[in-house]
């Protein structure tokens, strides 16, 4: 274990090394470049070891952070990465994409005086060092059990389900409907954000480890719940994610120039569409974008349009800073990459030319109100504030609703009213037999490490049914 | 995967018709349905409706004119070598029923799509009247299979090279004018659809027609395909691609299928220089 500093002085916190922005916000290479072994070493010995960390609280798969971090200190890198692994599928991923201020790095206790251990660059780096070392051993695959499970979704949920079912024996298949796994991971986060090889490697591992995967095969489509039941399977994980994208209702809506983020950001990142034209599919390159929204999604769609050559890209969201919902380092990187953020703002209609083409949108100033449901002050218009921003792209990112083609085909699975699937909290058991779910389909879109932590209950319960029965 | 089985040239080879083997999709699709098709890991996800499956083969028929790059790297594939993805059935599939006599009227490689609709209709005990048109004698389509599955076929030709000189509305018209038609079904260009509808609301006849928008997924996410119906914004390769070709907004259709028409003009000419 590592010596506990005994002095008052904290060393100060690593600075992750970054592109610069004015030559980042022109390429889609990722951001963050990671710390070195020296760094990561320093870092990790600003822990306190806590004898009752609080940062574990903050986790909501309670990775076993003094722990690692401990064998970072040491030099144990491999080490540190089997701890991680303890708990989390994917450490590469959640060091890059947790909203760590809200969730460990928000509850460290260095962070009450001082800044806070930074857990996620740490994460990351233990990781990538055995990601890239190649030398940390693969879990062990228990005795087969002959038993079947389909895993419907290949988002970080299906991963963890997967990962976990085929190390405990069970023969584990993969069906995704699009030629790729990794779920939002590969369509929705830019490269500049979680480059695609890391995803890649981390399907590679779950392949080695004997997952089978049926890309192109869109359940309630291709084939039903039922039917795979009828094929053998003894039972189903549903992580199909939130993928249904939500526009406003606007009139203009239709016109060319309009996008969801899901489309922008799949022709973009799935598609590879800022290697247009080496791949086929294109992608709008707007002059002047706007961004409607102000989560990771509105953060990710607006430096996209800033790396495919916009001159100017605004983020109009109808509330103020304080209530933006993306990570503090997404808005951070956006705001130093040139992206204007327009609060107090909500779009009203879209203006087009006679070719069917957008060449502007008007909008409306908003004063906060009295709090909400939310506990958010409610943003009222300011009557005649009408003004207009002239654009040639608009991608709205104001939030994505659950897809109905599996759950339509698959009536006697229960859903709530806004269309998610009812699932137990504790185990992921939906109303029909054999079939678990969990991640966005269940919560909503959440993040990535909620939708893991749902997978691993699950397949906790999975094993039990496989073998002590529902 | 996704192996083609036969290929065919049509239409003095602007049209190519490839027979794919995919079981899972073959058991499960119904006329009107569609896939998605990639021919290699960096090509575009093109939507084609099947004209034609069969279950037992586990294979599916797609047949498609040459106009862009994408459909033109498909044309290339040779018996032998596959997709690298083909992902379906799409779509809602044609709700069919006995309405006593009805029409379909197809235009282009629309005949293709509408091929296994007229089929189900006549199936369904429907006096069938056809109607194919095409620019000339020599793009016309599917003429046999098509008279196979109907009562009456009219051919109409825009040079008048064969059947009648002029378009499908003309011969529709004289049709509606003496028989009592309980459905029109019209699949084919864009303006084609638009007309026949404008012909067949004044007499209101229902008329079901299948929409083609620029698509990605093909499974609601992302919104792309969207359509306006009746005033409403209507995801097609979920909620369609058939709708009321009464209630749709071609002008708008029309307007969205130009989206990408620079890019196309860029992809076609790096693909010609190849
Ligand atoms: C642009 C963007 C940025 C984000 N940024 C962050 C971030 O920084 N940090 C964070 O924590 N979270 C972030 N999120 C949220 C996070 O990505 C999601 O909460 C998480 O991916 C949910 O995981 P999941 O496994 O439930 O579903 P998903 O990742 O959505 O995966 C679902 C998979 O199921 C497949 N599928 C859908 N329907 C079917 C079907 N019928 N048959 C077969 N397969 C099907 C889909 O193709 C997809 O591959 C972001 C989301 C987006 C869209
Ligand atoms: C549900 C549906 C079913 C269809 N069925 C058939 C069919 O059976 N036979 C047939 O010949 N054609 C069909 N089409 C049209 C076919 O998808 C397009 O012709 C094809 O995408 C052209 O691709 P390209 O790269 O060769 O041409 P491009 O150069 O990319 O474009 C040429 C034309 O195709 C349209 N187009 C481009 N990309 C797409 C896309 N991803 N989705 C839809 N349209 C696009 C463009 O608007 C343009 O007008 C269908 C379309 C839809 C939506
Ligand atoms: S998984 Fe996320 S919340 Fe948990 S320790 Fe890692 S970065 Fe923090
Ligand atoms: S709360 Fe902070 S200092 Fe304490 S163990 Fe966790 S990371 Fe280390
Ligand atoms: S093609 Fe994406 S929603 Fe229809």
């Amino acid at each position: 274990m590592v010596e506990k500093k005994g002095k008052k002085e904290q060393a100060p916190r690593a600075k992750m090394p970054e592109q610069a922005p004015d030559v980042r916000n022109k390429n889609f290479l990722e951001v963050p470049l990671g710390l070195t072994p020296d760094m990561a070493k320093m870092e990790a010995e600003r822990c306190l070891q806590c004898k009752k960390p609080a940062c574990v609280e903050g986790c909501p798969v309670s990775v076993d952070i003094p722990g690692f971090i401990a064998r970072i200190a040491q030099g144990d890198f491999d080490g540190a990465a089997v701890k991680l692994w303890e708990r989390n599928a994917l450490p590469a991923v959640c060091g890059r994409v947790c909203p760590q201020e809200i969730q460990c790095e928000g509850n460290c206790i260095l962070g009450k005086k001082g800044d806070s251990v930074a857990i996620g660059y740490l994460e990351r780096f233990a990781a990538d060092h055995a990601r890239e070392n190649g030398t940390a051993d693969l879990p062990v695959v228990a005795e087969k059990t002959g038993k079947k499970v389909a895993v419907i979704g290949s988002g970080p949920s299906g991963l963890t389900v997967a990962g976990d079912l085929i190390v405990k024996g069970h023969d584990v298949t993969i069906f995704e409907a699009f030629h790729q796994s990794g779920g939002v991971l590969v369509y929705g986060i830019p490269e500049f954000r979680l480059p695609k090889s890391i995803v890649a490697s981390e399907v590679e591992t779950l392949v080695t480890l004997g997952v089978n995967i049926e890309t192109n095969s869109v359940v309630g489509a291709t084939v039903t719940i039922d039917e795979l039941f009828e094929e053998g399977y003894d039972a189903v994980y549903v992580g199909v994610g939130a993928g249904l994208p939500r526009f406003m209702n606007l009139p203009g809506e239709n016109l060319i120039g309009v996008f969801s983020a899901n489309e922008y950001l799949t022709r973009t990142n799935l598609m590879k569409a800022y290697r247009f034209p080496e791949y086929d599919t294109p992608v709008p390159r707007g002059r002047n974008v706007v961004v409607l929204g102000a989560g990771n999604v509105a953060m990710d769609a607006a430096r996209t349009a800033m790396r495919l050559g916009a001159e100017s890209v605004k983020v109009v969201y109808r509330r103020s800073r304080a209530e933006m919902p993306a990570r503090a380092e997404e808005l951070h990187h956006a705001e130093e990459e040139g992206i204007e953020f327009i609060l107090l703002t909500n779009p009203v209609q879209f203006f087009g030319n006679d070719n069917g083409r957008l060449t502007g949108m008007e909008c409306l100033k908003m004063e906060l109100g009295e709090p909400d449901d939310s506990g958010r002050r409610r943003p009222i218009a300011v009557e005649g504030s009408e003004y207009t921003i002239p654009c040639d792209l608009v991608v709205v990112s104001v939030g994505a609703q659950p897809n109905p083609l599996l759950t339509n085909a698959t009536p006697d699975i229960s859903l709530n009213r806004w269309g998610n699937i009812v699932a137990d909290t504790a185990t992921g058991k939906t109303t029909k037999k054999g079939v678990w779910a969990g991640g966005d389909i269940v919560t909503g879109m959440a993040t990535v490490i909620l939708a893991m932590g749902a997978g691993r209950e699950s397949a906790d319960s999975i094993h039990d049914y496989l073998t002590l029965g529902w | 995967m996704f192996k083609i089985v036969n290929r065919e040239k049509m239409a003095q080879g602007t049209i190519v018709l490839n027979e794919i083997d995919a079981p899972r999709i073959a058991r499960k699709a119904k006329p009107g349905q569609f896939v998605i098709l990639q021919a290699n890991e960096k090509g575009e996800r093109i939507p084609l409706t099947m004209a034609d499956v069969d279950s037992e083969k586990g294979t599916i028929t797609i047949i498609y004119m040459i106009v862009g790059k994408s459909t033109r790297i498909f044309g290339n594939l040779q018996v032998g070598e596959s997709y690298y993805a083909v992902i379906g059935p799409l779509g809602k599939a044609t709700h069919i029923e006995n309405r006593g006599k009805v029409v379909c009227v197809g235009g282009g490689t629309g005949i293709a799509v509408l091929h296994p609709i007229t089929r189900g209709l006549k199936q369904a005990g429907n006096e069938v009247i056809t109607i194919l048109g095409s620019r000339n004698k020599d793009l016309l389509i599917l003429e046999d299979k098509m008279a196979k599955v109907s009562d009456t076929l009219h051919i109409c030709t825009d040079d008048g090279s064969r059947g009648h000189h002029g378009f499908v509305t003309d011969v529709l018209k004289d049709v509606l004018e003496k028989e009592d038609i309980g459905l029109v079904v019209a699949i084919g260009p864009v303006p084609m659809m638009k007309f026949v509808s404008m012909i067949t609301r004044d007499k209101g006849i229902e008329t079901l027609v299948s929409l083609n928008p620029i698509m990605v997924d093909g499974t609601g996410m992302c919104g792309g395909c969207r359509v306006s119906v009746g005033g409403e914004t209507k995801f097609a390769c979920v909620d369609g691609p058939e709708f009321d070709g009464h209630a749709v907004d071609y002008d708008e259709l029309s307007k969205r299928l130009t989206a990408y028409q620079e890019d196309e003009k860029i992809s076609m000419d790096a693909c010609q220089a190849v």
